[in-house]
């Protein structure tokens, strides 16, 4: 690579830490390489904030008050509730698609393996009335076998028929939200008058996951109407079992290598399409459970089911570069944005719909910060390798 | 020789033409064999047109992201983008300025997309996704701001809009010069209900009937974006990055300048597409939800249509046309009739298939074909969501069935760095 491009590059990275933009004979040491690590994000998320607040002010707000306003109700104990409660399916989302990335696979169809997942998992648990234990553990399993299903399916048609993974599951996604539009009226309840808005059959108390409030309540009291969602305990478990499966499992180590170089997986015998569609199953079972929280929350699948939780989980997982602590950091962001902005409305300081524009900024300014710092990285390591053979000849 | 060999010796307008009247012709064998009878009519072809638009523009916005090697999944998110300006200019500045000021909206959108896929090199489906979550924020955003202060106008609407002129074409339909009537040849020709003629005249009709300058426009860029793509240097330059970079670099040509401008022409489509959504045409208004995946849906025309202009047009037809047909499908039967239609279609590919040997693929194609004919002898009308995922069905089969047959541009995805192979 020339001067100039690297002149040009680093024209680029204003808003990474300049501290990274030492002379390239600079030492390699773990805290600049620690420092590197950190630059990506916080950079990004100090940008985000530059970026919103510039938005704000032309909108004719105070970027300051809303802020304020934002922390101050983030410190409340049921806000910091709801946060949690919009970061476990957020959580979930981000496992799910991580498990994709971790083969390469590029999962866009959580959206539509979600929502297939919930309706079915709904009509299910409403339709059986079972011991607790039993109804809960039904309603689960049913959410992780349609969503393994409709994920598998767009697996199948990679592995065997040469689908590109990203076009067929928007695909599927299509075809999801289509099925759940019919769906919905099919399995209404209370009979044959189709009315807007009812959803299926609601689920008894014995099918719903009990909450968790004892947990928040140790803090402080709880406002009655909000409730610490028991799906947080499911992607804990989630989240523990992708790491110990992926780090510690034979089977982890060969999605792992699948991922990194299908070539040379194949050479050590592991079959790229097996795994490409055991990640692809993996991936749409875990997303299955991403609407579960909704579920038990609402005891039924409405046509107003929560949306684009499968896109933002894509987000969370990259926020978080796939590392299932990572991914909980990503999620608990999300969430904070979502979860306090709900504020800004009542103070009228700013308009809400704010956070979707700060959350765009935050991912596009995050994976440029990180690809940037990956180059940078590659730069000064070529330069050292270069530094040391120069060495080695004199 | 065999005709179908022949056909491929033609010029390209007769060939498709051909096509054309082939394909009517099984609608009309399709109507007479079922209860049908709007499949072949002027207002199902002139619907058919204004529901393509916006699946052929966002297509042919895509081809020109996928031609400099820039996938760009976004296409929905900056149609909302699009949609969103195009309305507000509309209501402040007329349909045409409207339009373009839709442009612009997508053209942004699309530059966002070029700066993180060209210049910082992220994953062109990541930045699609940034841009997926963010434009709808982004088009909320505004709209609190500025149409929720709009008489008519909400966070989640606009007011009413005004649209460019209609224009029908003298003699063939009807259309007047100055205060002249000219006569209406189509139209006489469809009111004689000769078979088969009748149907083919009342068909072609649609397209040359009462279209809005907009539409027109629209159609029009589809040859011209093929003669920019392969009869001109420019067109050159552009599908060498999609194609092969660093022999593009080679050559000395700044490849991401290139990039840069197949990304941005590809939102300034896309802005186009969706700025024709909230036109007169389909919506009239600017409404929340209302791109409803047509970006999506561009995406597969595009892959359908094989990254080729005329293919991209073809493709969003396959889904304008069953969308245009279902809404004036009040008891349903026309849409049932098209189950009939898919069997056929499955039947042939699945013969053809099993003629070449290729058994697996007979065996599903004929197995996919009977379960279309047996829906079509089980029922009498199908549900609404059949038609609303048909796009999406139709896709899944088609690259089941034909992905060896389509080619991507070679670099397609591909990162590209200035200076490293």
């Amino acid at each position: 690579m020339t001067d100039t491009t690297v002149a040009a590059e680093s024209e680029h990275e204003p808003e990474d830490e300049p501290k990274a933009q030492g002379p390239k004979s600079a030492t390699n040491s773990p805290l600049r390489q620690a420092l590197l690590s950190a630059a990506a994000p916080l950079g990004a998320f100090v940008f985000s904030l530059i970026a919103s607040a510039i938005v704000l002010i032309a909108a004719g707000s105070n970027p300051i008050d809303a802020a304020r306003d934002m922390l101050d109700h983030a410190s409340k104990l049921e806000v910091q509730v709801s946060m949690i409660n919009r970061a476990t399916p957020l959580y979930i989302s981000g496992v799910a698609a991580a498990i994709g990335f971790k083969m390469n696979l590029f999962n866009i169809g959580v959206e539509g393996q979600y929502r297939m997942a919930a309706i079915f998992a709904a009509f299910v648990g409403g339709a059986v009335a079972l011991p607790s234990v039993l109804h809960i553990a039904l309603i689960l399993i049913t959410a992780m076998v349609v969503g393994g299903l409709w994920g598998g399916l767009a697996g199948v048609l990679y592995t065997h028929r040469g689908v590109n993974e990203v076009i067929g599951t928007i695909m599927l996604n299509g075809v999801a939200l289509g099925v759940i539009a019919w769906l919905v009226r099919r399995w209404q309840a209370e009979g044959d008058i189709v009315r807007v808005g009812v959803g299926t059959e609601p689920i008894d108390e014995s099918g719903l996951l009990p909450n968790l409030n004892f947990v928040p309540e140790l803090f402080g009291d709880l406002r009655a109407n909000e409730e610490l969602t028991g799906m947080v305990v499911v992607a804990i478990v989630v989240g523990i079992v992708y790491y110990l499966l992926l780090n510690r499992t034979v089977f982890g180590y060969d999605l792992r290598a699948s991922g990194l170089n299908p070539l040379a997986a194949r050479a050590g015998g592991v079959p790229p399409r097996r795994m490409a569609l055991a990640a692809m199953l993996m991936s749409g079972a875990v997303g299955g459970l991403v609407g579960m929280a909704e579920i038990f929350d609402k005891t039924r699948y409405d046509p107003n089911f929560v949306g684009f939780l499968g896109f933002n989980g894509i987000a969370v997982a990259l926020l978080g570069r796939n590392n299932p602590a990572g991914i909980a950091v990503g999620a608990l962001l999300w969430a904070f944005l979502d979860a306090t902005s709900d504020i800004l409305q009542v103070t009228q300081t700013a308009p809400k719909e704010i956070i979707d524009i700060m959350r765009g900024v935050i991912l596009l300014t995050v994976v440029i910060g990180y690809e940037v710092v990956r180059r940078m990285r590659e730069r000064t390591e070529s330069a050292r390798t270069a530094a040391r053979l120069a060495e080695g000849a004199s | 020789m065999s005709p179908l060999r022949r056909l491929n010796n033609l010029a390209t307008p007769v060939r498709w033409m051909i096509y054309a009247a082939l394909g009517i012709f099984l609608l009309v064998v399709v109507q007479s064999l079922t209860d049908a009878s709007k499949l072949t009519t002027t207002t199902t072809s002139g619907a058919m047109l204004r529901w393509t638009v916006p699946v052929m523009l966002a297509g042919l916005g895509g081809m020109f992201s996928e031609r400099v090697g820039v996938v760009n999944i976004a296409l929905d998110g900056i149609m909302v983008l699009g949609m969103w300006f195009g309305a507000w200019g509309t209501i402040n500045y007329g349909p045409w300025n409207g339009l373009l000021i839709g442009l612009l909206g997508g053209a942004l959108g699309g530059l966002i997309h070029a700066i993180a896929t060209v210049t910082f090199g992220v994953d062109h489906i990541i930045s699609g996704v940034a841009i997926l979550i963010a434009a709808p924020g982004i088009a909320r955003f505004l709209s609190l701001e500025i149409l929720a202060g709009h008489d008519g106008g909400s966070i989640t609407q606009s007011p009413r809009l005004s649209g460019a002129g209609k224009f029908t074409l003298p003699f063939l339909a009807g259309g007047r010069i100055g205060d002249w009537r000219s006569p209406d040849i189509l139209g006489w020709f469809t009111d004689k209900d000769w078979w088969y003629i009748s149907d083919l005249t009342g068909f072609a009709r649609g397209f040359v009937f009462n279209l809005s300058i907009f539409t027109i426009i629209a159609f029009a860029l589809v040859p011209l974006s093929a003669w920019v793509l392969w009869r001109t240097r420019f067109g050159l330059r552009l599908r060498i990055c999609g194609e092969h970079p660093t022999a593009g670099e080679s050559q000395g040509i700044n490849i991401y300048l290139y990039k840069y401008i197949g990304v941005v022409l590809s939102g300034l489509l896309a802005g186009f597409a969706g700025a024709f959504i909230a036109t007169p045409e389909l919506n009239g208004i600017y409404l929340e939800g209302s791109v409803n995946q047509r970006g999506f849906i561009g995406l597969a025309a595009l892959i359908i249509g094989n990254w080729r202009p005329a293919g991209v047009m073809a493709g969003a037809m396959l889904f304008g046309y069953p969308f245009a047909l279902g809404l004036r499908d009040l008891d349903g039967s026309n849409t049932h009739a098209l189950l009939l239609l898919a069997a056929g279609v499955l039947a042939v590919v699945s013969i053809n298939n099993f003629r070449r040997g290729n058994r697996t693929d007979a065996l599903l194609g004929g197995m996919i074909g009977v379960l279309a004919l047996v829906w079509f002898v089980g029922s009498e009308t199908v549900p609404s969501w059949f038609i609303n995922i048909l796009p999406q069905l139709i896709v899944l089969l088609v690259l089941t069935f034909f992905s060896q047959r389509l080619r991507m541009p070679a670099a397609d995805g591909q990162p590209y760095r200035r200076g490293k192979t």
